[in-house]
């Protein structure tokens, strides 16, 4: 007896959907996951848009970019600032349309191509219990004895590793190299991608970890672990924003627009604190979870423009490899 | 009648040919000494070797392009009759059913057939479970079931002792008197040879002869085969 | 050599096609991505660094893989003991784990604080340091040695038990035994393997970034992954990959001019009966090294079981469900694997002995040399003027993997095959039993134990891995590693490694039952 019901209510659903407009959104697979910010944005977003939001998940530019103009996306979500040049180049990007000015972003944004959801800090974490005298400067982590291990990111596989690259050559500009060959002892190794570092610090092989301000927030929320900090640096820190965009030649552009306008709602705002564990691109500090004004704020925010960024990164990465080799 | 025409068999630097004919009906022994070409040439009547020249012909039709599942013969190899993982009926089944999907009539007929050769009650058993002897009157089974008007064997009893092989050499005798079915059997012993077929094709030097009568064969044997049989 | 006069045509031309479709996936892919290259960028200095650190690791790697694996394999070819054939199972998990797990479970034997560590600390010696040279080459050994020991066994156990009969009547002691026929069989074994696996890390790329300390240690792999991610230089990315395969061409042509193939498919439950090993010091030698191969690759196995054995029982339900669509496109994958080295190893056969040899060994190494990166690129640049690819996540990612285990299955199957015809296919052909029947009758069931084991081999190899997620996955349709990485993204790192016990003991299982499905009843 449950069978039929169970069909017919499938059915009902599938054509439910097969009614509904469409919008296809490219995200990085992290965003859509069962425990990204993902699956709330698209219940909420598909209340008010009576449409389907469907996410495709994997690399988005490359993706973007094979496909060309020919491509199904109609809005991406999850590009980051270091490939905004690469994609803005590619053409497929319509403007965002909507007010930025009441962005809480650290850093001005007039961007009209791509529109920030959320951003953080790039940050050393720690275990507070562990580490007694967590350094409060780039200059102190370097002073630091070289029996304190870190593990980072490879700038050539992953987006916090090429901040800290870009965060690097920000602080200590021509001396860059120098900077490095003085943290070279101190790395414990260098991994591919942000996950394998962390699962590291938090297995005790590393007593620090390049990840951002708003990791401990994980822990004290969802773990109650109030031992996980980050080392604020008075020299600043580097910003990483994450970006949603338009794809110009989409079919659905009023969804797209609506969508866009989405991205910036209160609604779509206070989903990200405990779900993509950073901060949202607006939405007044005083609507955040308590527990985010626990976590340590940097004085002075650090960003390179995306032509900045484009102009100083094989240098830099040319002067990390040299002094990581040695 | 099985005709081999000017027949060439050229193996790397081997070389047999034949130039003869066997009669239907006929039981032939093929003897010769160790590495002359019995076995080839039975390989060559079977159509596991392609001749470099000349013709296989049976009851006029040359068989050239005929693989050997579908000539008109049946053969018996030295060893490796039957296929270990499948049970005595199974192997015997495959005499008349390739794909094994045998009917309940066909099912009788390999029951019957196996009774046929004194191994009533042993279809399920697997090769493994089997002496030596019983593997040979499965094989013998399959070959009647097979009904092919000639039989090629390849001293597929070589390894029996003296009274087994007798066994197995009456009983084939009973069969071929059933079935009417032509013979060519390769042995080296010629005890063999005298017993079961009155003629005699001499492998030797290259050269498979005609069949001459095997009683004058070995009464007056020529030089090739008095070296053989030392 | 006179020529058989009965083909079996469909077969053939069955495996005509799976030889067009591993090109396809190879070469194809290859040149599927030149195709959208837009110009070719010269190499950097930092590439040709990369491929040094390549080729020397690779090297390294595979020596040291070989060198431990010999003594191992003649420690359980000569011995018998309970729990040897489970030993042997068991022995097989790491080659079979996916990169991260691995690293993970080494790591908390051999990393700042991990036991080794701890165990020296209780004496005053300061921990070990894993990252380097030393540690990609600790990992990849790792790794390989249970792929080693168990073709190296199988090279043992092919020596027929007469042989050793006939040495011990001629009065052989054990040093007799291994200068006459020990050695002759390694040398005919051993280069083949080496090849394999040095071709199997040079191709390697997580585990060099986690372990290798820094930039000093990259792979051509990782130079690939970056021309595509971060310069989008697809130019480069093939102009690499050419590169690579061009390696891996000429490493198959040595191999080929001095190893003999070796097969590895049948019963490894089996021992030969030895007179010449009952000396108490070989006995002890022999328990020295079997205690220290299951310390060096089960502790980590037990310690990736430890961490994740609290967290199954929570595991949310989505985790469940990936780990079903695993085993599923595992048992596609397993199935896609053995009809391609099957219909393969049938082309083969037909081409002849001497031939067979270097055709094997050349589909093999194609796969292996194969970049994911640009398979899966190539792939979707295919795919995507005819269908949606994340459509065709599974399938695609089932077909891949099905590939990547291409060179072992074959491997397993051809030498048997091989036998098969010379046994059985002239009485096969006497019967006129061809086509489907031939295959149902004969070739199937005589193969249950090489198609057992590399079926398993498929299974447990396509569980583990990433395939092509980056361009293909699907958000409804994670496989179980990709959940795995999910969780681990999302900071839930006691979830990860819940799942990856999972994975551990999925993968082991689905192994562990076509190993023995092969093998029960089988009449061979």
């Amino acid at each position: 007896m449950k069978y039929p019901l169970i069909a017919a209510g499938l059915c009902a659903a599938s054509m439910a959907a097969a009614e509904a407009p469409v919008l296809t959104v490219y995200a990085p697979d992290y965003f859509a996951s069962e425990w990204g910010p993902g699956p709330g944005i698209e219940a909420g977003f598909e209340e008010r848009c009576a449409c389907d939001l469907q996410f495709i998940t994997g690399d988005v530019l490359p993706r973007l970019l094979l496909e060309g103009e020919r491509t199904e996306a109609d809005a991406v979500i999850g590009l980051n600032t270091d490939v905004t040049l690469k994609a803005r180049e590619s053409g497929l990007f319509g403007t965002h349309g909507q007010d930025t000015s009441g962005l809480t972003l650290p850093i001005e944004w007039s961007d009209d191509v791509f529109l920030p959801f959320d951003w953080s800090y790039l940050s050393f974490v720690y275990d507070n219990t562990k580490l007694e005298n967590p350094p409060t400067s780039f200059e102190a982590l370097l002073e630091m004895p070289d029996d304190v291990k870190i593990v980072i990111q490879d700038p050539r596989s992953s987006i916090s590793g090429l901040g800290l690259l870009l965060w690097v050559k920000s602080v200590y500009g021509d001396d860059a190299e120098n900077a490095w060959t003085r943290l070279a002892p101190k790395i414990l190794t260098v991994t591919k991608g942000w996950s394998e570092a962390y699962g590291m610090f938090t297995d005790g092989e590393a007593d620090m970890v390049l990840s951002f301000t708003t990791s401990p927030a994980y822990h004290i929320i969802a773990e109650e672990d109030l031992t996980k900090s980050a080392a604020i640096f008075d020299e600043g820190h580097y910003v990483l924003v994450e970006l949603a965009g338009k794809i110009a030649t989409t079919d659905q552009p009023e969804l797209a627009d609506s969508f866009m306008e989405y991205v910036l709602s209160e609604e779509f705002q206070s989903m990200i604190p405990t779900s993509n564990w950073s901060y949202p691109a607006q939405l007044d500090a005083e609507k955040l979870p308590a527990q985010f004004l626990q976590l340590g704020t940097p004085e002075k925010a650090i960003f390179l423009s995306e032509q900045e960024a484009n102009d100083v990164r094989d240098g830099a990465l040319e002067e990390w490899r040299n002094a990581l080799s040695q | 009648m099985l005709t081999l025409e000017r027949l060439e068999i050229v193996q790397d630097d081997f070389c047999l040919t034949a130039d003869l004919s066997v009669p239907t009906g006929a039981r032939v022994a093929v003897i010769g000494p160790s590495g002359a070409g019995k076995s080839t040439l039975l390989a060559a009547i079977a159509g596991f070797l392609k001749p470099g020249s000349g013709k296989i012909l049976w009851d006029g039709v040359d068989l050239a392009d005929l693989p050997p599942g579908e000539r008109p013969l049946s053969l018996l190899f030295q060893d490796n009759n039957l296929f270990p993982h499948l049970s005595a009926a199974e192997n015997v089944g495959l005499g008349l059913r390739s794909d094994l999907r045998l009917s309940s009539s066909q099912k009788e007929a390999v029951s019957n057939t196996l009774e046929r050769v004194g191994l009533k009650g042993f279809g399920n058993r697997k090769p493994a479970a089997l002496s030596g002897g019983q593997i040979a009157r499965v094989a013998l089974a399959r070959m009647i079931l097979r009904q092919k008007p000639l039989v090629l064997l390849d001293e597929p009893f070589g390894a029996l002792g003296p009274a087994l092989k007798g066994e197995m050499l009456t009983l084939l005798a009973d069969l071929l008197d059933e079935t009417g079915a032509t013979l060519l059997m390769v042995s080296h012993d010629p005890d063999d040879a005298v017993r079961i077929s009155s003629q005699t094709i001499l492998v030797a030097e290259g050269i498979a002869h005609p069949p001459i009568d095997t009683a004058t064969l070995f009464a007056n044997p020529p030089d090739a085969l008095k070296r053989y049989l030392g | 050599m006179a020529k058989r006069l009965v083909p079996i045509k469909p077969v053939y031309g069955l495996g005509a096609v799976s030889a067009a479709l591993i090109l396809l996936l190879t070469l194809g892919t290859l040149a599927a991505v030149v195709t959208r290259a837009e110009g070719v960028s010269a190499l950097r200095p930092a590439d040709w660094a990369a491929l040094r650190f390549t080729l020397w690791q690779a090297f390294l790697s595979a020596s040291l893989s070989v060198l431990l694996a010999v003594p191992v394999a003649r420690a359980l070819a000569r011995r018998q003991f309970f729990g040897r054939s489970a030993l042997v199972t068991l022995l097989g998990a790491p080659f079979i784990l996916p990169v991260i797990v691995a690293v993970l479970g080494l790591l908390a034997v051999f990393g700042r604080s991990g036991i080794l560590s701890t165990m020296l600390g209780w004496v005053g010696l300061p921990p070990v340091h894993i990252y380097g040279l030393h540690g990609v080459v600790l990992a990849h050994v790792f790794f390989n040695i249970p792929l080693a020991t168990r073709l190296i066994l199988q090279g043992w156990l092919a020596i027929p038990a007469e042989r050793f009969r006939l040495a011990a009547s001629l009065g052989f002691d054990n040093a007799d035994i291994q200068r006459v026929l020990e050695w002759p069989m390694l040398r005919a074994v051993v280069p083949g393997i080496f090849m394999v696996i040095f071709l199997l890390c040079m191709t390697s790329f997580a585990v060099v970034l986690a372990l290798g300390g820094g930039p000093k240690a990259t792979t051509l792999e990782l130079a690939i992954y970056q021309a595509f991610r971060f310069d989008f230089d697809l130019g480069k990315a093939a102009l690499l990959a050419v590169i690579q395969f061009g390696l891996c061409a000429v490493v198959a042509v040595i191999a080929w001019r001095v190893a003999t193939p070796a097969g590895m498919g049948a019963g490894l439950d089996r021992t030969v009966e030895r007179w010449d090993t009952s000396n108490p010091v070989l006995r002890a030698q022999d328990f020295t090294v079997l205690v220290f191969a299951k310390l060096f690759l089960l502790t980590p196995l037990v310690v990736i079981f430890l961490k994740g054995a609290g967290a199954v029982w929570t595991l949310p339900d989505v985790v469940w469900w990936s780990a079903f669509r695993s085993v599923l496109v595992a048992l596609g994958s397993a199935a896609l694997a053995i009809s391609l080295a099957l219909s393969l190893a049938l082309l083969a056969v037909k081409l002849g002995q001497k031939r067979t040899a270097g055709f094997v060994e050349g589909f093999g190494y194609l796969t292996i040399a194969a970049s994911p990166l640009v398979v899966g690129t190539g792939l979707f640049i295919m795919i995507f003027p005819f269908a949606r690819p994340s459509d065709l996540a599974l399938p695609v990612t089932a077909i891949v993997n099905a590939a990547m285990s291409l060179p072992f299955a074959l491997r397993a199957l051809s030498p048997a095959l091989r036998d098969i015809e010379n046994d059985f296919g002239r009485l096969a052909d006497s019967l006129g039993l061809s086509g489907w029947s031939r295959m149902r009758l004969l070739i199937l069931p005589r193969m249950r134990r090489p198609l057992g084991f590399a079926a398993g081999l498929a299974a447990a190899l396509s569980m583990g891995d990433l395939g092509v997620i980056a361009l293909f996955a699907d958000p409804e349709s994670a496989t179980l590693p990709l959940q795995m990485f999910r969780l681990m993204t999302a900071y839930r790192m006691g979830d990860a490694a819940g799942a990856a016990l999972v994975l551990l003991a999925l993968s082991l299982c689905l192994f562990w039952v076509f190993d023995r499905g092969g093998r029960v009843d089988a009449d061979t």
